[in-house]
C-alpha cells in the first residue's frame, strides 16, 4: 500500500484512565475505501479506541496521524477542521432529543456549511431516504424504535459527506434482519459516497460480511493480539483468545475450502 | 442529428455550448476549475436521452431541482449519458431522484445505465416517491377540548391524592419499622434537604429581615416609634416572611433536583425496573424524597426565622440610638410563641407540597432529555406558584379562626 492509501495511521497509541491502563501499543493504518473493524470482548476498550480517534479522549501516549499530521498536537480549532471529514453514529445514536429527526440531519449543513435552506431540505430528504426513513422526518427521536433511531442516526452521520464513518456498535440490539439491511446500507454507502469505515462491533455475522481489515483488542494484556479482516481470523487465526471469541459467539462451522 | 426536446441550463453563466464541450474544458479554463453543472434532455421524443455534464457537486451549486413537467412530452425510456460529467456527489444523486419521480409520474421507463455504478447502488436505496406531508391533525371542537381538559385535570386530582396517600400509608408503616424504605437513602435526602441549604437560606432571610427593618425604621422614624421596628421584624418573619422565603428557596433548590432526577431515571427505565420487581416508587423514591422536606424545613424555617431577626437586628442597631439589649428584649416580647407555631405548620405544608408536586412532575415527565428540562421548570414553577396560594389560603383561615 502506497502513502497516499493510508487515511489514518495509529501510531503506537497507549490509552488510560489515570494510572488503569485500557490499551497500549495500538498501532494500524486505515486504508481509503475500507471497511476496518475494532474488535474484541466487552470492557477492552474499543469503544475508548474510537473516541481518542474522533477527538473526544486524548490519548496518554502515541500518535493518530491524520493525513501527514499529528491529530493530537493540532490545535482545538485545527482539529475541529479535521472532524469535518468524519461522520459519527454514536453506540445509542445520540440523536438530539428536542429536534425532529428531519432537523437532526439538518443541523450539521445549517451550522456547518453556507447552504440555502432549500438545499439542506432537498439534502435532508436524500439522506433520509438513504437509510428508508424518508417518512420519518417529522417525527421526534421518542417517537421512533430503537432500529430507526440507528438509521437516523446513520442519516445524521452522512449529512455533511464525510471521508470517514465511524460506527459505533451499528447493529447492537437490532433484530438479524434488521441489523443484515443496515450491513448492505454500510456497504452501499461505502461505495456509494467513497467513504472509508471503521466500526467497532462485536456482533460477528455483520463483521464477517463487510468487513475487510481490523485490529482484535485484548481485555486482560490491554494489547492489541491480532491484524487482519475478520474472515481471515476466524479461518486463519491459532491465538487462543481469538479462537475463543471468534467460536463462542458465532459457532460457525470451519469453511473447509479456505482451509485446504 | 438528435432534436433537441429542452434544453435546461442552470446557471446564467453556462450555455448549451459549454454543455456541448463541457467534457474537454472541464478543469481547464484558469480560476474556474469546476464546470457548472448542466444537463440537457436530446434524442427522439420516444427515445429520450439525458445529458449531464459539468461538476455535480453540493458546493458547485448541483442541487437545482428538476421540473416535474420537464418530462411531459417524451413516451419510451429515459436513457443518460454522463460522458461529460467530471465529478459528482450527493447533488447528482437528489437530481436523479427528482427525475426518477419524473418519469414515474410520466409513465416513462427508467435505464439507469448510463450513471456511474456508486449512483446507480445509491439511487436504488431510495424510494420511487418521494414521502407524503401527512396533514397536520384537525384541532377538535371547543366543547371536546373544555372536556378533554377537565377529565385531565379530574385524573390528575386522582392521582396526586393517589400519590399522597399512597406516601402518608408508607409513612406510616415506616413507623413501625415494616416499610420499604433505605435508611441511606433518607440520610442523604435529608442532608441535601437539610444542612446543604444551611448558607443559602441563611443569606436570603438575613438580607430579607435587614430590608424589613430598613423600611420599618425609614418610615416609623416618622412617627418617633422607631423601636417597634423589633416588633415588625420579628412578627413578620416568623409569621409569613420565613416561611415564604424559605419555601421559594427550597422548592427551587430540592423540588427541582427531585423532578429532573426522577425524570432522568424514568428516561434511563430505571422507574420501570423498579416496577418489575415489584419495588413501591413511593416506598423507593417518593417517602424519603418528601419525609426529608418534611423533616428539614420547619427547622430551616426556625434557623431562618433568627437569621432574619439578627438581620433586622444589625441594621437597627447600626442605625438608630437604640441598645442591643433593649431590641432583643422588644423582640421577644413582641413576637408571642403562638407565632412560631403557626410558622411551623405552614412550614411543614409547604414542605410536603413541595416534595409531592416535584414527585409527580417527575413521574409524569417524558423521556428526552429536554423533557427533563421541562420536568425541572414546571416543579420549581408549581412549587412556588402553590406556596403562594397556600400561604393565602392560610392568611384567610387564620383570619377567620381569630390566630
Amino acid at each position: 500500500m502506497s502513502q497516499a492509501d493510508t487515511l489514518i495511521s495509529v501510531r503506537d497509541l497507549r490509552l488510560s484512565f489515570g494510572p488503569k491502563v485500557i490499551q497500549q501499543g495500538v498501532s494500524f493504518d486505515l486504508k481509503r475505501g475500507s471497511i476496518f473493524a475494532i474488535m474484541g470482548g466487552s470492557g477492552c476498550g474499543k469503544s475508548t479506541l474510537l473516541k481518542s480517534m474522533i477527538g473526544l479522549l486524548r490519548p496518554t501516549a502515541g500518535q493518530i496521524l491524520v493525513g501527514q499530521e499529528d491529530y493530537w498536537a493540532q490545535s482545538g480549532l485545527r482539529r475541529r477542521d479535521i472532524n469535518l471529514h468524519f461522520g459519527v453514529l454514536f453506540q445509542s445514536a445520540a440523536l438530539w432529543s428536542s429536534m425532529t429527526v428531519g432537523e437532526n440531519v439538518a443541523l450539521p449543513m445549517e451550522m456547518l456549511t453556507s447552504l440555502p435552506a432549500d438545499d439542506i431540505r432537498r439534502l435532508v430528504d436524500l439522506k433520509l431516504g438513504f437509510v428508508g426513513m424518508e417518512q420519518a422526518i417529522d417525527l421526534m427521536p421518542s417517537e421512533i424504535s430503537g432500529g430507526m433511531r440507528k438509521r437516523a442516526g446513520l442519516a445524521r452521520a452522512i449529512a455533511l459527506n464525510p471521508d470517514i464513518l465511524f460506527l459505533d456498535e451499528p447493529s447492537a440490539g437490532l433484530d438479524p434482519i434488521t441489523s443484515a439491511r443496515l450491513d448492505d446500507l454500510i456497504l452501499t454507502l461505502r461505495d456509494g459516497l467513497g467513504a472509508t469505515i471503521v466500526i467497532v462491533s462485536h456482533e460477528l455475522p455483520s463483521l464477517f460480511a463487510i468487513a475487510d481489515d481490523g485490529i482484535f483488542l485484548d481485555a486482560i494484556t490491554h494489547t492489541p493480539i491480532a491484524h487482519g479482516s475478520p474472515r481471515d481470523l476466524r479461518d486463519h487465526c491459532t491465538i487462543p483468545e481469538v479462537v475463543a471469541f471468534m467460536k463462542r459467539e458465532a459457532d460457525l462451522p470451519p469453511t473447509d475450502q479456505t482451509k485446504g | 442529428m438528435p432534436a433537441l426536446l429542452l434544453s435546461h441550463i442552470m446557471t446564467e453563466h453556462a450555455s448549451h455550448a459549454a454543455l456541448q464541450n463541457a467534457g474537454q474544458t472541464a478543469g481547464q479554463s484558469a480560476g474556474q476549475p469546476f464546470q457548472k453543472p448542466v444537463w440537457a434532455l436530446e434524442g427522439e421524443p420516444d427515445a429520450p436521452r439525458l445529458v449531464l455534464a459539468g461538476t455535480w457537486t453540493v458546493q458547485n451549486g448541483g442541487l437545482a431541482p428538476f421540473p416535474p413537467d420537464a418530462l411531459a412530452q417524451a413516451h419510451g425510456t429515459l436513457t443518460f449519458d454522463c460522458q461529460g460529467m467530471t465529478d459528482w456527489d450527493s447533488a447528482l444523486v437528489a437530481f436523479l431522484w427528482d427525475v426518477k419521480q419524473a418519469t414515474g409520474h410520466a409513465g416513462l421507463g427508467f435505464e439507469p445505465e448510463g450513471l456511474p455504478q456508486a449512483a446507480q447502488r445509491l439511487l436504488a436505496l431510495l424510494p420511487a416517491t418521494a414521502a407524503t406531508k401527512a396533514p397536520p391533525p384537525q384541532r377538535p371542537p371547543l366543547l371536546e377540548r373544555v372536556g378533554t381538559r377537565t377529565l385531565a385535570v379530574l385524573d390528575e386530582t386522582g392521582t396526586v391524592t393517589e400519590l399522597a396517600l399512597e406516601t402518608a400509608r408508607e409513612a406510616a408503616r415506616s413507623l413501625t419499622g415494616r416499610s420499604g424504605m433505605r435508611t441511606k437513602d433518607l440520610l442523604t435526602d435529608i442532608w441535601n434537604a437539610g444542612p446543604a441549604a444551611l448558607l443559602i437560606v441563611g443569606v436570603v432571610n438575613f438580607l430579607v429581615g435587614a430590608i424589613l427593618a430598613f423600611v420599618g425604621l425609614v418610615e416609623l422614624r416618622r412617627f418617633a416609634a422607631e423601636i417597634y421596628v423589633a416588633n415588625l421584624v420579628g412578627i413578620a418573619c416568623a409569621r409569613e416572611i420565613a416561611a415564604i422565603m424559605t419555601a421559594i428557596v427550597m422548592a427551587g433548590r430540592t423540588g427541582g433536583a427531585y423532578a429532573a432526577r426522577i425524570s432522568t431515571m424514568l428516561g434511563n427505565e430505571e422507574i420501570d425496573a423498579l416496577m418489575v420487581f415489584g419495588i413501591p416508587v413511593s416506598s423507593y423514591i417518593l417517602l424519603p424524597s418528601i419525609l426529608s422536606l418534611g423533616l428539614m424545613m420547619p427547622l430551616l424555617y426556625i434557623y431562618g426565622t433568627l437569621i432574619a431577626i439578627l438581620g433586622g437586628f444589625v441594621v437597627s442597631i447600626s442605625m438608630m440610638d437604640i441598645s442591643p439589649i433593649g431590641y432583643l428584649t422588644t423582640t421577644f416580647n413582641g413576637v408571642p410563641l403562638h407565632e412560631f407555631v403557626f410558622g411551623l405548620t405552614k412550614s411543614f405544608c409547604f414542605a410536603c407540597f413541595i416534595g409531592l408536586a416535584a414527585c409527580r412532575v417527575g413521574l409524569k415527565a417524558g423521556r428526552s432529555a429536554a423533557d427533563v428540562g421541562i420536568a425541572a421548570t414546571r416543579a420549581v414553577v408549581i412549587g412556588i406558584v402553590g406556596i403562594i396560594a397556600m400561604d393565602a389560603i392560610f392568611a384567610i383561615l387564620a383570619n377567620t379562626l381569630g390566630i
